[in-house]
């Protein structure tokens, strides 16, 4: 008897797991991408015995105290921030524009254009990063620092912005433009007072995107940084004499940042959507006072 | 007078981005193609159309550009493996549980790349919990390490790029119409069926762009390979850069630059042209 119920358990569990398998895979796939991101965490806090922060020693709050207290770190990090905002104002600048050429306009070269803007992203880093250093090399008018930095980071961002942006003024309402031309706005202000707005979540999605790839880029950076040490760059450069734990509180107090951020990003979106479907909405209200119109 | 005007506003539109991509992506392209046909030593390298750097770095360098294609393609197919029955659950079970597996599988994207990879280094080394457990499972001979050995850089490869897999591949299922599934069901496909000639077609593309970006920049990687791996585990990224970091060696590295480039072009042409040009193209097409 008892060898039949446990029986009709195991089936019944075995029937459980089959039911779930997907369910999870994927709870065992989250714990493997987070993982790293937790040992990140943990040993912020750890006490190493020598300069290799890789053993567990000792728990202490002394690298968080002391987390903006090594020198090189500080001047990597701001010239990070330094590159990362100029980067991504000028690319966001610049691909917002080829968004709006290729989704609002048909002309000679649009087949072209997109090519050139997908077929960076194609291309693995390590060529992107050698070709320039070969092109900067041979012309010898950019010294190798800061600007061929800056040079290399918005080349890289332009495809992402365009991918982000276009896809937000793909499912953009143009009646509202319509609207607005109607009720006597010229081109200059439809587009600032309402395609902009509309647009700004795409632009701003954007934005992020082309910021976080420049801070954390590391091999086109590698190739094109002279003696410019960026954030990436330094970690690069401790890791061979053993990397201070403070790196480990920048990374986590970075992934603080980002996640704030990216939190905000989609309650702007949400809001924008909200702003965009108020008219379907209006029309939903009104459809029903037709059909009680018809019998009177 | 206005028809000239709108004719002009693309391009005027496109010209600061076209005229960027031109100058630090394309020509550049041209000028690494130069300085790999150029002969001499740093300083007094002159333009010759030295085929010889070509032949002489793939024949040293053969092994690595192999072992690159072969890390790569088996990361893609671990990421695919592991990709697929994630974007699955996001895509038709989670529920109110989807924003918050979104947000985990790109919360790697929000650390620095090279501290992954060292916390990987971390995770991986002789003293940790996990080699400890693998080895007590027999998955790892006893006093068998897993850092520094090909199976690490495979892994890191695999963690690094899974979410260009993860992404693309639930965009495509995310965008199934589920009624077709069920009408499948309603005509006795079984759940099994139904999976194999409705669901995953459809998911086609995502699988082909995922594998695409994953594939891509993991063959030109050199981290995980110079943190992960050991000597005998160098990808040809790693030669690329220590022949134009540390060596110098400028023309040599611009050639294996280029077959790099060129081979992966090679690849992917080929595997749409396997897998169907309207596969990648979909998203295009609509």
């Amino acid at each position: 008897m008892s060898g039949a119920g446990a029986e009709g358990s195991v089936a019944r569990s075995w029937r459980w797991l089959r039911e779930h398998t997907v369910n999870i895979v994927a709870a065992l796939v989250v714990i493997y991408m987070l993982i790293p991101i937790a040992v990140i965490f943990f040993f912020s806090f750890n006490d190493p015995a020598g300069r290799y922060n890789f053993t567990w020693v000792g728990f202490t709050f002394q690298h968080w105290g002391n987390a903006f207290g090594i020198p090189e770190l500080n001047s990597a990090l701001l010239t990070s921030l330094k590159l990362a905002l100029l980067a991504t104002l000028i690319s966001t600048a610049i691909g917002t524009l080829m968004a709006l050429a290729l989704v609002r306009h048909r002309f000679f070269g649009r087949r072209a254009a997109n090519f050139l803007i997908v077929i960076p992203m194609a291309t693995p880093e390590v060529v992107m990063g050698s070709a320039l250093l070969s092109f900067f090399l041979i012309i010898n008018t950019f010294s190798l620092g800061f600007q061929t930095l800056l040079i290399a980071h918005i080349m890289f961002c332009i495809s992402f912005v365009v991918v982000v942006v276009r896809s937000r003024l793909i499912g953009f309402d143009r009646n509202l433009e319509e609207a607005a031309q109607d009720l006597g706005a010229n081109p200059l202000q439809t587009f600032r007072l309402v395609t902009l707005p509309l647009i700004m979540p795409g632009i701003f999605g954007a934005a992020m995107l082309a910021f976080a790839l420049s801070i954390d880029d590391f091999v086109i950076s590698n190739f094109n940084s002279g003696t410019t040490v960026t954030f990436p760059l330094y970690i690069y450069g401790a890791a061979q004499r053993g990397i201070p734990v403070e790196v480990n509180v920048i990374a986590i107090i970075l992934f603080g940042v980002t996640v704030a951020a990216m939190g905000f990003a989609t309650w702007q979106q949400q809001r924008a959507e909200k702003m965009a479907s108020v008219r379907p909405e209006q029309e939903a209200t009104s459809a029903p006072a037709r059909p009680a119109r018809v019998p009177a | 007078m206005t028809t000239i005007r709108r004719r002009v506003i693309p391009y005027f539109l496109l010209g600061p981005g076209t005229i960027w991509l031109v100058v630090f992506f394309v020509v550049p392209l041209f000028y690494m193609a130069r300085l790999s046909l150029e002969s001499g030593v740093v300083g007094n390298l002159e333009f010759n159309w030295d085929w010889s750097n070509f032949g002489d770095s793939l024949s040293l360098y053969d092994t690595q550009f192999v072992r690159s294609f072969i890390y790569a393609g088996l990361a893609t197919l671990i990421a695919l493996l592991i990709s697929y029955p994630l974007a699955y659950t996001i895509a038709f079970k989670a529920g109110r549980w989807r924003n918050a597996l979104l947000f985990a599988v790109i919360a790697p994207f929000f650390t620095t790349y090279l501290i992954r990879t060292l916390a990987w280094e971390t995770i991986l080394s002789d003293q940790s919990p996990v080699v400890k457990a693998l080895q007590f499972v027999g998955l790892v001979p006893e006093n068998g390490h897993v850092l520094a050995t090909g199976a690490a850089v495979i892994a890191g490869l695999t963690y690094n790029f899974l979410p260009f897999m993860v992404l693309p591949i639930y965009a495509s299922l995310e965008r199934i119409d589920e009624r077709l599934i069920e009408a499948a069901k309603d005509l006795y496909a079984s759940a099994s069926a139904a999976f194999w000639k409705v669901t995953l077609p459809l998911s086609a593309p995502g699988i082909v762009a995922g594998t695409l970006l994953t594939f891509i920049p993991a063959s030109g990687d050199y981290v995980n390979a110079q943190f992960l791996g050991s000597a005998g585990n160098q990808m040809i990224g790693n030669v690329i850069q220590s022949l134009y970091l540390k060596q110098s060696d400028y023309p040599a590295a611009a050639a294996l630059s280029f077959v790099l480039m060129a081979l992966i072009m090679v690849i992917v042409v080929i595997y749409i042209r396997f897998a169907g040009s309207e596969a990648l193209m979909g998203e295009e097409a609509k």
